[in-house]
């Protein structure tokens, strides 16, 4: 006996075995990422005024790589629905605009974790704290650029949008001046840890969503020619893992660049 | 024996070959793709670690009953694998603590787990429900090399500097992240790896269960057991996400320095500059999340296979099918909101723990429900004393016991002086050891004639059991009354250093209380001495056990005696139909005492 439901539905689920397989799949990583944003609510709300940084991240490039991440949702589907027309080079290209969009989101995403790598919170000798941008380095010295930070006035921001003047400049520090110093990585505080956990699992999913579409889009298409059907189903259930990873972004955004 | 014994044996002889080469050793045997040879590693495997598992134990129990002393037998070797924290034979803390975090943690993830739901479920689910094998094979070979993986990695960190985990098996942070060996990070990793296994074979077990039952086999035809497996399986799919997810910023925690679980202000010298601002509850939360759910997945496939074994030597129906499809849903559901009753004393606030214990107290109506239909399903029933029967025939009040036990623990108020005791070791144990591996050891000399085409000897697997109960509640009865009497658990000396303080609350303790260590400590021993019985049967009958006679040696209506013995690849030899429900046996009227489902 061969496994039945490999490729036409069974009549009473309506479904063949793959679909229930990555809908249950997906099931499990609503739970994954749900305890995550679970420990952001929890870390959030437990932060102490002036603890939980707002408008850390550009909001602009967020903005683009949610653009990115729909188009490649959009070309997904068309992928799909060409194939579903039989028409296997059109298939091709769209999928080509899925995989592109997916080395621009993680390109885009790597430069904010440069970006953020680079940014420092020094504490001075004197008890001032400078928080800002490295821009030049050397044994002795280093230069920020960036600003002194106002505890209270710190404290006064309580959300990613509200209007505030900081007034940026070039300072120059030596290096025997600095009591403690370290970037904004993941052990900065835990809105970092929780942004670079979160956006690091979600990269994890991108790279590997695009590996699976790379794949059938390249050295297995041959499937097309020898069981069309089956191919078809496979670019399917690829498609909603992508959809899922697009939607885990759709909350994301605004999680942590927005609010 | 049987009246329709070898209906389809003509066929046995070369039909299954026809469109299946034959496979090299390692293509069959190693990496298979065939659910039953997958069953069958996932059950000796799981096999193994238990009894390394237990084999910790016993090494711990010597350290309880004796502290300080060399350990007999094993001290030597102790001390020439692991080094100083074994110097002399003698067991040090560290070494207790890492022995009981690893058996805790190699018991349910890597014993009993696999070869309650992985094993049994592999080998029996796709037969019982008349498929021909999972739904996906090679993600069922992954979900197993996953595993073995996992287990590896646990069993390597014995061996690195510092030793395995130390923080138990609950992991606690800050604690576990507190410990500056390398055993927690080793212990994150093998998790990650255990749970991603347990999540492949979760989707398959689901998705065969939804797709591939053969025609004719409705939802409400379908064996307990398989409703059991299919509930079980969903408590995997949505409870071990957010254990994974912890794992992974515990992980974050020890390796990038982030302080998800450190709150702020925690001065440890081994974590050196921490941001703080995280919080301690935050990792219990998600830890009991996954493990009160986790307690279902242990207790839920073994009531199955009770159901199975019960209905099948009681020669009955099942009394209330549906009042135990519909309990263990109920149970299913209701495990995911009852995870706080772990943490009463935590602090967590009081109303949080009203909610609890409110919810806590719900679920176990449901279970009252099922041990209830299993004890009146033996009513007038003309039993059949053989040694998968008996186990379960003692499953019922074992599990019983350790069900009514769970109740004080359920409450509130009483919950503030049992915690952590010996009593809530007790308490779980009773559910799990004489509970869950009783049902499990009755399986395996129920299913082993399918395998093997064989029966265990019947006269050794009731010494195997007689010694098991007498033993498994010498060691545990005590226990309770160690633990009312305020004994705390995790106490690498048995609680000497504790009685003998003259400050605080530790007058209590009396050394008629100490002494009982050594008696429960002797009774261990022996439990593993009662093993060995089973482990020679259990081998020996692979090819020497009493040969079956026919493919349906019980007498058993399910449909996985429908096939040869042992099942071939493929399984069924001929496409079949289902007729009626799993449980025909003596139907009035009826030509014999019992109906396969696929007899129209």
């Amino acid at each position: 006996m061969d496994i039945p439901f490999t490729v036409e539905p069974r009549k009473d689920t309506g479904l063949f075995n793959a679909k229930v397989g990555i809908w249950l799949f997906l099931a499990s990583e609503v739970m994954l990422f749900g305890a995550l944003f679970s420990t952001y609510i929890l870390l959030r709300v437990g932060a102490a005024p002036g603890d939980w940084p707002h408008g850390l991240l550009n909001i602009p490039l967020g903005m683009l790589n949610t653009i990115v991440l729909i188009v490649s949702s959009i070309t997904v589907v068309m992928a799909w629905a060409s194939l579903k027309m039989n028409n296997f080079a059109r298939f091709r290209k769209f999928q080509a605009v899925t995989l592109m969009c997916s080395i621009a989101f993680l390109c885009i995403k790597s430069y904010e974790y440069h970006d953020k790598f680079t940014h420092y919170e020094v504490q001075l000798n004197d008890g001032k704290v400078l928080d800002g941008h490295m821009t030049e380095s050397d044994a002795e010295k280093f230069e920020i650029h960036g600003h002194y930070v106002d505890k209270a006035e710190a404290a006064k921001v309580t959300h990613a949008w509200q209007e505030r003047e900081v007034k940026e400049d070039h300072y120059t520090v030596k290096r025997s001046d600095v009591k403690y110093m370290e970037s904004y990585g993941p052990w900065h505080n835990t809105y970092t840890a929780i942004y670079f956990t979160l956006t690091g699992l979600h990269a994890l999913h991108v790279i590997g969503g695009a590996l699976v579409i790379f794949m059938l889009w390249g050295p297995l298409a041959g499937m097309w020619k020898t069981d069309p059907e089956r191919y078809t189903n496979r670019i399917e259930i690829s498609g909603l893992f992508w959809h899922f990873v697009d939607l885990v972004w759709i909350f994301l955004f605004p999680v942590l660049y927005l609010l | 024996m049987s009246t329709q014994a070898t209906s389809h044996a003509p066929a046995h002889a070369g039909a299954h070959d026809d469109h299946h080469e034959e496979l090299g050793f390692l293509r069959k045997y190693i990496f298979s793709t065939d659910h039953k040879i997958i069953g069958i590693q996932y059950g000796i495997t799981s096999l193994l670690f238990l009894f390394f598992g237990f084999g910790l134990m016993m090494m711990m129990r010597w350290s309880i009953a004796h502290p300080g002393t060399p350990i007999p037998l094993v001290g030597h070797l102790l001390e020439k694998m692991l080094g100083d924290t074994a110097a002399k034979g003698v067991m040090s803390p560290d070494l207790y603590n890492a022995f009981g975090a690893m058996h805790g943690t190699i018991m349910v993830f890597l014993g009993i787990v696999p070869l309650a739901f992985a094993a049994f479920g592999n080998y029996v689910v796709p037969l019982q429900i008349g498929a021909p094998d999972m739904a996906f094979p090679r993600i069922n070979m992954a979900s197993y090399q996953v595993y073995v993986i996992g287990g590896v990695v646990m069993l390597v960190s014995f061996f690195i500097p510092g030793g395995a985990a130390q923080a138990g098996w609950t992991s606690y942070s800050p604690l576990a992240t507190a410990i500056a060996s390398n055993g927690q990070t080793y212990w994150l990793i093998g998790m990650i790896f255990l749970i991603t296994s347990s999540l492949l074979g979760a989707v398959n077990f689901l998705a065969t269960i939804i797709q591939l039952r053969a025609p004719g086999m409705t939802w409400m035809r379908l064996p307990f057991f398989v409703w059991a497996q299919f509930v079980t399986g969903f408590l995997l799919l949505l409870a071990f996400p957010p254990l994974e997810a912890a794992g992974i910023m515990q992980l974050m925690d020890k390796v990038a320095h982030t302080s998800f679980f450190l709150p702020t202000g925690l001065a440890v010298s081994s974590l050196g500059h921490i941001s703080g601002g995280g919080s301690p509850l935050l990792w219990q939360h998600l830890f009991w999340f996954l493990a009160h759910p986790e307690v279902y997945v242990l207790i839920l496939p073994a009531m199955g296979i009770v159901t199975e074994i019960l209905a099948n030597n009681a020669r009955k129906p099942i009394w209330g099918y549906k009042s135990l499809v519909y309990s263990i849903l109920v149970l299913g559901f209701m495990s995911f909101i009852v995870w706080a009753h772990h943490m009463y004393l935590t602090g967590m606030g009081s109303r949080i723990s009203t909610f609890f214990q409110t919810t806590t107290m719900i679920i176990s109506i449901p279970s009252v429900i099922i041990l209830t239909c299993l004890f009146l399903s033996l009513w007038g029933g003309s039993m059949r004393f053989n040694t998968p029967m008996l186990f379960v025939l003692a499953f019922l009040p074992m599990f019983g016991i350790g069900g009514l036990t769970g109740l004080p623990l359920g409450f509130n108020f009483s919950d503030l002086h049992l915690h952590d005791t010996y009593y809530v070791i007790a308490h779980f144990h009773y559910i799990v050891a004489p509970g869950t591996i009783f049902a499990l050891f009755a399986g395996i000399y129920y299913w082993f004639p399918k395998a093997t085409g064989r029966f265990m000897s019947e006269f050794w697997g009731k010494v195997h059991f007689v010694c098991s109960l007498v033993f498994m509640n010498a060691i545990f009865q005590p226990m309770f009354a160690q633990g009312m009497a305020g004994m705390l658990r995790r106490m690498g000396d048995g609680g000497i250093n504790y009685a003998a303080s003259t400050t605080g609350l530790a007058n209590g303790l009396s050394d008629a209380n100490i002494h009982m260590n050594q008696w429960v400590s002797i009774a261990a021993w022996c439990l593993g001495l009662s093993q060995i019985p089973f482990i020679i049967n259990f081998f020996w009958s692979i090819n020497h056990g009493k040969p079956v006679t026919n493919d349906n040696p019980w007498d058993a209506t399910t449909l996985e005696w429908q096939t040869p013995t042992p099942p071939p690849h493929g399984n069924f030899t001929k496409a079949l139909v289902v007729y009626r429900g799993p449980y025909e046996y003596s139907v009035p009227g009826a030509k014999k005492d019992f109906t396969p489902q696929n007899e129209p």
